[in-house]
């Protein structure tokens, strides 16, 4: 298998399509070579014509000394062979005895032959071997000592013979044999010289070359080749020469990577939290390139197999998206506009990211269900559920954005979606109005880091305060998000949290604060790709069932940056732990109206289930109640601490300043409304 | 949200029949649960009882759309139909066009339908009929008004209208901003 080694082939060497040599290809090469001359020295002529030779030889060994006294050629050559080396001392065993020998025996034997030779040898006085008539004359010592090294056994006087033996092919291959050796021996020299240029150590340039850098107009390809080296570097620190610290490469590179993806320098500061340096370059050049358009199928009007043919027909190249989902498609490339077919208008699909689907196949809504979506502009995600449900049970949708309303309600009724309700509220009064639903997905707006390819407005204008104030709001929806989940559905109970941000803050930090603040847990997400969510990052630990959750990435996934938590309620009861106690009393209050809304809220039939269920509710929470009366007194005193302590993974320093600055941000937003 | 008036009701019914005939009798008992019209900032809604029962929990101005919108009243209290109807006309059409691949995307870019884009038409459709229309692939794209009555038609020089434009589905694209 694989690629056949054709010794008499040269292997083209330099940059070209065929230019990557098989590794270890050389030691083949030689192997095989080796084999064919040992096989080729001894075919039937040459073994002949060994036989008689050996007859002869006994017969010359008598006659040894004579050959000094030989012709003119013999001389010459002689003449030739003393530089080398020749005396008397190593006379034993340097060859050209036998090359003495060799003329006395062509004299014998072969005069043709040697008469031959002794003419070519006078013709061009530089050669004496036939087989060698092409090589420099400078190479001629050396490529003969070589023979006289690689024979196995046999003279040189036999190998002359062969020579003549030896079909062109075979001589060709001889010489290529030589050739290779001795470019090896170049290439080898080349190679160290190689290593040599990149054990060079990559200089980290000073604040001051790089301040004079910023005086210069930008070279972006010296940029480049720096972030390469710098990588390079911190991929193999100890051995980076000199004794620059770590925090001053990752500066340097920090910079670079601003410049040359045009990055502020926060986004560039909080990704690089996120991923090790070399993940860090996949992930910004991922991010430069668009994701490719995917399609999810409507089934509620059409098949996929119908609506690939029917787009394959209109000239879109397609294909299926992957095998986690049974409805989507890739879109490579297309004659029409995608967002325009009458197919699209008719409602057989819907152009939706890969991304966006995921949060609804893990939130697996079930027919003749209650579903909310809490944000569901542009409705993606919405017909995707009520597609599921095969447009039994309830949709609810809401955006708190009545202007983008208008898309989902355009959306939701080309794709033939029945059984939705469009709602305008804002998500943290959804509890308020309804309750009691089975499943709940919250794609909660975020500050878009995961969709920079789509935005990439966000590699600048967002800064600290833009993701902690989307980190609040979260928090609220999510907190909003379980209260209208109703724990004693018999099918669900199931909320499903995600963002299209890639951020700790907006993320696991957000599901954590849940987890600690509602009586719910994680639960498997049921998607068999994606990466574990953080459960430790930087001075934040979170719970370990953190894992379950999952983040996407661009360049790991090739869809748009996401993450995935999906949630088990598994009481109504709002814990009344330490922390819920001390919390603020209006969110108490809040609380329990919303309670007391969503028994008011339910059907009839539904009614005295909700009473048997609030009686099990009232026992669960007889026991916290006692704690908190036991605690009453302690709880005046503690409030102030307790309230530090509400985000319990900050320090306390940290903690205040972020509460103080959400409750600003609480008061500025009630005043502006 | 409130049911509609008898008046309502009946200019709304009047022009359905239009398109659907007597099927609007199955539009209004349906085996798989109630279903009802509502009026809802002049626009009405066709949809299930269980569904309403959860709507009425939402405050007016904060409801944007349930179910099916079928279409609106205007300001002179007539019915007009909106393209988000066809999944309901369709089923149920009683006079159907269907219109040449050509000439398509020239009926969703809200053109009248030519002579010489007519496919096919339902055999004895009168003049000013309602019909729908559909693609040559049975993919319904909107509907109008039959212009000439299959008669007429078959001797007709091309560039005549055949079927009057009332509304298309490229009116999702076109009018996203007033379809509901």
């Amino acid at each position: 298998m694989g690629r056949k080694l054709d010794p008499l082939k040269k292997v083209p060497r330099g940059p070209g399509r065929k230019a990557k040599k098989q590794p270890g290809a050389e030691n083949e090469l030689g192997k095989i070579l080796n084999d064919d001359s040992e096989y080729k020295r001894m075919s039937s002529r040459s073994r002949q014509r060994a036989s008689r030779r050996r007859k002869n030889e006994e017969k010359a060994s008598v006659k040894k000394p004579e050959p000094k006294q030989n012709g003119a050629a013999t001389e010459n050559l002689q003449g030739k062979r003393k530089p080398v080396g020749f005396s008397d001392d190593n006379a034993e065993w340097l060859k050209p005895v036998k090359k003495m020998k060799k003329e006395e025996e062509s004299d014998e034997e072969m005069e043709e032959e040697s008469g031959e030779e002794t003419l070519d040898q006078e013709k061009s006085d530089g050669e004496e071997e036939e087989g060698s008539d092409n090589e420099k004359p400078g190479a001629l010592d050396f490529s003969d000592s070589d023979d006289l090294q690689d024979d196995f056994g046999g003279s040189s006087e036999d190998d002359d013979d062969e020579k003549e033996a030896l079909l062109p092919i075979e001589k060709a291959a001889g010489k290529q044999k030589k050739k290779m050796q001795r470019e090896k021996a170049k290439e080898k020299d080349s190679d160290i010289q190689l290593n040599v240029d990149a054990d060079e150590h990559f200089t980290l340039p000073t604040s001051e070359e790089i301040e004079k850098e910023l005086s210069v107009p930008l070279d972006l390809s010296g940029v480049q080749d720096r972030i390469k080296d710098v990588v390079a570097v911190l991929q193999d620190f100890s051995n980076r020469g000199g004794d620059r610290s770590r925090q001053e490469y990752l500066a340097v590179l920090r910079q670079d990577l601003a410049t040359y993806y045009s990055y502020g320098i926060f986004m560039i500061e909080t990704l690089s939290e996120l991923f090790p340096v070399s993940e860090l370059v996949d992930f910004l050049e991922a991010c430069e390139v668009q994701r490719p358009v995917t399609i999810r199928t409507n089934t509620l009007k059409t098949r996929r197999r119908d609506l690939a043919q029917a787009l394959i027909n209109r000239g879109v190249n397609l294909d299926p998206l992957g095998k986690w989902s049974k409805t989507g498609l890739v879109i490579y490339d297309s004659s029409v506009p995608v967002g325009a077919t009458p197919e699209y208008l008719a409602g057989h699909y819907m152009l939706q990211g890969g991304s966006s689907m995921l949060p609804v196949i893990a939130l697996a809504p079930q027919e003749n269900e209650r579903v909310l979506d809490m944000c569901c502009a542009p409705g993606g995600k919405t017909s995707y559920v009520a597609q599921l449900m095969k447009n039994t049970g309830v949709v609810v949708a809401n955006d708190m954005n009545a202007d983008r309303l208008r898309s989902v309600v355009g959306n939701l009724h080309r794709l033939g979606v029945t059984n939705c309700i469009v709602s305008n509220y804002d998500g943290r009064q959804i509890p308020k109005v309804l309750g009691g639903f089975d499943r709940v997905l919250l794609d909660a707006p975020c500050s878009g880091t995961g969709v920079i390819s789509k935005d990439p407005a966000v590699k600048t204008n967002k800064t600290l305060l833009d993701i902690q104030r989307c980190a609040h709001m979260q928090k609220e929806l999510i907190l909003s998000a379980i209260d209208a989940l109703d724990a004693q559905s018999s099918t669900g109970g199931f909320l499903v949290y995600c963002t299209c941000s890639i951020t700790v803050e907006e993320n696991e930090c957000v599901v954590d604060y849940a987890l600690k603040k509602r009586n719910v847990k994680l639960v498997p997400t049921g998607l068999d790709f994606g990466k574990e969510g953080f459960i430790r990052f930087k001075e934040r630990r979170f719970h370990q069932s953190l894992r379950l959750t999952r983040r996407f990435y661009p360049h790991t996934h090739n869809m748009e940056g996401f993450f995935i938590a999906k949630f088990r309620k598994f009481s109504n009861t709002v814990p009344s732990t330490k922390e819920a106690a001390e919390a603020s009393s209006t969110e108490q209050t809040e609380n329990t109206t919303e309670e007391t809304k969503e028994v008011t809220t339910e059907g009839g039939q539904k009614k005295n289930q909700k009473k048997q269920n609030q009686t099990v509710a009232v026992k669960n929470q007889n026991q916290p109640a006692k704690k908190q009366n036991q605690n009453s007194p302690h709880k005046k005193t503690q409030q102030k601490p307790g309230k530090k302590q509400a985000h319990g993974a900050f320090p306390k320093k940290q903690a205040q300043k972020m509460k103080q600055k959400q409750k600003f941000l609480a008061k500025k937003k009630r005043k502006s409304k | 949200m409130r049911p509609l008036t008898d008046e309502e009701t009946r200019t709304m019914f009047e022009k359905l029949s239009k398109y659907i005939g007597e099927n609007i009798k199955l539009l209004v008992d349906r085996p798989d649960g109630t279903y009802c019209f509502r009026l809802h900032n002049d626009r009405v809604y066709y949809v299930s009882e269980k569904i309403l029962k959860l709507a009425t929990n939402i405050a007016r101005e904060k409801l944007v759309s349930l179910g099916t919108c079928f279409g609106k009243f205007t300001k002179t209290q007539k019915f007009r139909l909106h393209i988000t109807a066809l999944d309901y006309l369709a089923p149920y059409a009683k006079y159907k066009v269907w219109v040449k691949p050509g000439a398509e995307q020239s009926f969703l870019y809200g053109n009248h339908v030519l002579k010489s884009g007519l496919g096919r038409i339902t055999e004895n459709t009168a003049q000013y009929q309602g019909v729908i229309v559909y693609s040559m692939a049975d993919v319904p794209l909107g509907f109008g008004v039959a212009a000439k009555s299959t008669q007429e038609c078959r001797r007709l020089d091309p560039m005549t209208i055949v079927v009057f434009h009332q509304a298309d589905v490229g009116e999702y694209i076109r009018h996203e901003d007033t379809l509901t």
